[in-house]
């Protein structure tokens, strides 16, 4: 038994054959030119194909990876930076060598120099330079880049994977990753917890090229490399192979099913998200709407108010992205510990209990108004509905339905395209809210839970504090009687409940939930599919409300 | 020449995304524009050196811009800084 022990930087174990990243010309020869006038000719016309590449690249990857982009559209500027540059033609003119040669010895000198700065973000970048460099050279040469060809699926090995070669890798054909190099922040780190495989980081010179081809097990939690495994690891690495094959083949099979209970209770199973980015995420495991859409990083990612525009571009995409699937956003929720400056907020003694959420907008009729448009003229291009947060009194409701009525109106008049039939609903998270629960179901078309409020505010514990412990108790009994207080409402008047908060993803309260007649649970997205299997094996009928008594 | 002082807010400081993108910023003008910080000074155009100067959340710098165009650089490059660090 071989072990080389690395740094597990991405969950899980693999098996499969090691397979050795193989680069086009991983030696650059020096040789000795008599015209660098022509070598910087052919310098000049690799660094252009250089950034013609990675700007087609930053393209290819705008729409799903924003960060990368970025990151290769910073790479295009790296090719063309003059110190950069100037240190390559300094070479080419003092060495009278090749323009490969002169583009690798920049490359190392400004490698050097950054993997010598005392901040580990900076030293991560030594990989950026010397992957820009690489890219040149192959421009050089003519070589064909990623270096991996191979028709099985491998555990791919390199000394350290540059993030220009992971984007051209074939992932279908890869098990998972090993590299000499590297740490929890680099980039095949991130791109294996991206795509769910294990990875080991930090091998060292252990791992040989001689390995090609040998049949290895990774387990990317104790970061071990195993290769002819004695009888007792192979039976340890085994079952854990098994065990996470049978969870992820469940969940899989999880995708396109119905939410439904044996005995046919369905629930809604929908997703929270707090940007546009996070509806991939809700898309791959399946969420069949969004139960909470938070509008507040429109407003705490800005200097100043997000425009009517800003807000209806960014309310319609997902609206749109979710086709036809219901949508639920939330208007502005900042105060308490969500503060903003430009809404210049007077400081509070007990921020918690002060200027937030529905507080502000209904004192502040301009920024309502604006959210509101914007909401509406999104509402015509998929299902929208909108919730109002941190809601204690019935007259709240019906200012806010004034509010949305006006808006309305003036959109009707200008000829500004809106689904009349927009739910409007409210969050349930104050026990004022719980106790004229009759009263405010008559208002609207439902309630979703915020439980991380709702127990704060039920149960005296301020949540952003750490050593209430014990006291914030999340199941107590309270807690669960507010929630089938709030469903009872609901329901006499005909209208749904959902529960929003983290408690919906809380798989050992699902019997509760069921038990009290909970209608929809937004969950975050990995929580879906989970989620999903407890549910298709519970039984609502035998569903109690045992944990509601004390 | 016009010049301004800044302390970084941004938790990862200029890192590699804004400093690339100061760096196209700073090359949309003819004046020259430069970044000083602790008596290291480098022109924001040149990406590389601009990394290596680790500058990072707390740190004062001064920037500058001289040339035909510095009036309308320096105020870019302020509001550049009082929006992304």
């Amino acid at each position: 038994m071989i072990t080389i022990q690395g740094k597990g930087v991405s969950a899980g174990v693999a098996k499969g054959p090691l397979y050795f990243l193989r680069r086009p010309n991983t030696r650059i020869e020096k040789q000795t030119v008599e015209d660098t006038g022509a070598e910087k000719r052919r310098l000049a016309a690799a660094q252009t194909e250089s950034v013609r590449q990675l700007e087609e690249l930053a393209e290819k990857c705008r729409d799903e990876a924003e960060d990368a982009a970025v990151l290769f559209e910073t790479h295009a500027m790296f090719v063309e930076d003059e110190d950069f540059v100037a240190c390559i033609e300094e070479q080419l003119e003092e060495e009278a060598c090749n323009a490969e040669y002169a583009v690798e010895q920049a490359g190392e000198q400004f490698a050097v120099m950054l993997a010598a700065m005392d901040d580990p973000y900076m030293q991560a970048r030594a990989a950026d330079i010397k992957d820009v460099a690489r890219r040149i050279i192959n421009n050089l040469t003519g070589a064909v880049s990623g270096g991996f060809d191979t028709d099985e699926p491998v555990i791919l090995c390199a000394d350290d994977l540059a993030p220009s070669e992971t984007l051209q890798l074939d992932k279908s054909k890869i098990l998972g990753f090993v590299t000499k190099k590297g740490s929890n922040n680099s980039h095949t780190a991130i791109l294996a917890r991206t795509m769910g495989i294990p990875a080991v980081c930090a091998a060292g010179d252990a791992l040989q090229e001689g390995y090609t081809g040998r049949l290895c097990y990774i387990d990317g939690e104790t970061g071990e490399l195993i290769i002819d495994p004695d009888p007792i690891s192979l039976a340890a690495l085994t079952e854990k192979l098994g065990k996470q094959a049978e969870r992820k083949q469940l969940l899989e099979t999880m995708k396109g099913q119905k939410d439904i209970t044996l005995d046919g209770r369905e629930i809604m199973l929908y997703c929270n998200i707090g940007s546009l980015e996070d509806v991939s995420a809700v898309q791959e495991n399946d969420g069949q709407g969004i139960g909470l859409f938070r509008s507040e990083f429109l407003y705490l990612g800005a200097k100043t108010y997000p425009t009517e525009e800003e807000q209806f571009l960014a309310y319609r995409a997902v609206a749109a992205a979710m086709q036809g699937k219901r949508v639920i956003i939330r208007t502005l929720d900042i105060g308490a510990d969500k503060q903003v400056d430009y809404f210049r907020m007077e400081k509070e003694v007990n921020p918690a209990l002060g200027m937030r959420a529905i507080r502000i907008c209904l004192n502040r009729p301009e920024v309502f108004r604006t959210q509101l448009r914007a909401l509406y003229r999104a509402s015509a291009y998929g299902k929208v509905a909108i919730m109002f947060p941190m809601i204690t009194s019935v007259w709240e409701v019906r200012e806010c339905k004034r509010a949305c009525h006006r808006v309305m109106a003036e959109l009707e008049k200008e000829g500004v395209p809106f689904d009349r039939s927009t739910e409007l609903g409210i969050m349930i998270e104050t026990p004022a809210s719980v106790l004229v629960a009759d009263a405010l179901a008559e208002e609207v078309d439902f309630f979703s839970v915020g439980t991380n409020d709702l127990i704060q505010y039920t149960l005296a514990c301020d949540r952003q504090s750490n050593d209430l412990g014990k006291f914030y108790d999340p199941h107590h009994p309270a807690v669960l009687r507010a929630l089938k207080i709030a469903a009872d409402a609901a329901h006499r008047a005909g209208k749904w409940i959902g529960i929003c908060g983290e408690l919906a993803a809380d798989i050992g309260l699902l019997p509760t939930f069921l038990a009290i007649g909970i209608d929809e649970l937004s969950v975050t997205p990995s929580a879906v599919l989970p989620l999903r299997a407890e549910l298709r094996r519970s039984i609502a009928k035998t569903c109690t409300l045992d944990m509601l008594k004390c | 020449m016009k010049q301004f002082t800044y302390t970084v807010s941004d938790p990862l400081g200029i890192h590699a995304r804004p400093a690339g993108l100061l760096a196209k910023e700073a090359k949309r003008f003819s004046s020259v524009c430069t970044i000083t910080k602790e008596g290291q000074t480098k022109k924001l155009t040149q990406l590389m050196m601009l990394m290596s100067m680790g500058v990072k959340q707390g740190d004062t710098v001064t920037v500058a811009a001289e040339g035909e165009d510095e009036e309308a650089a320096i105020a870019a490059l302020q509001s550049f800084f009082e929006n992304h660090l």
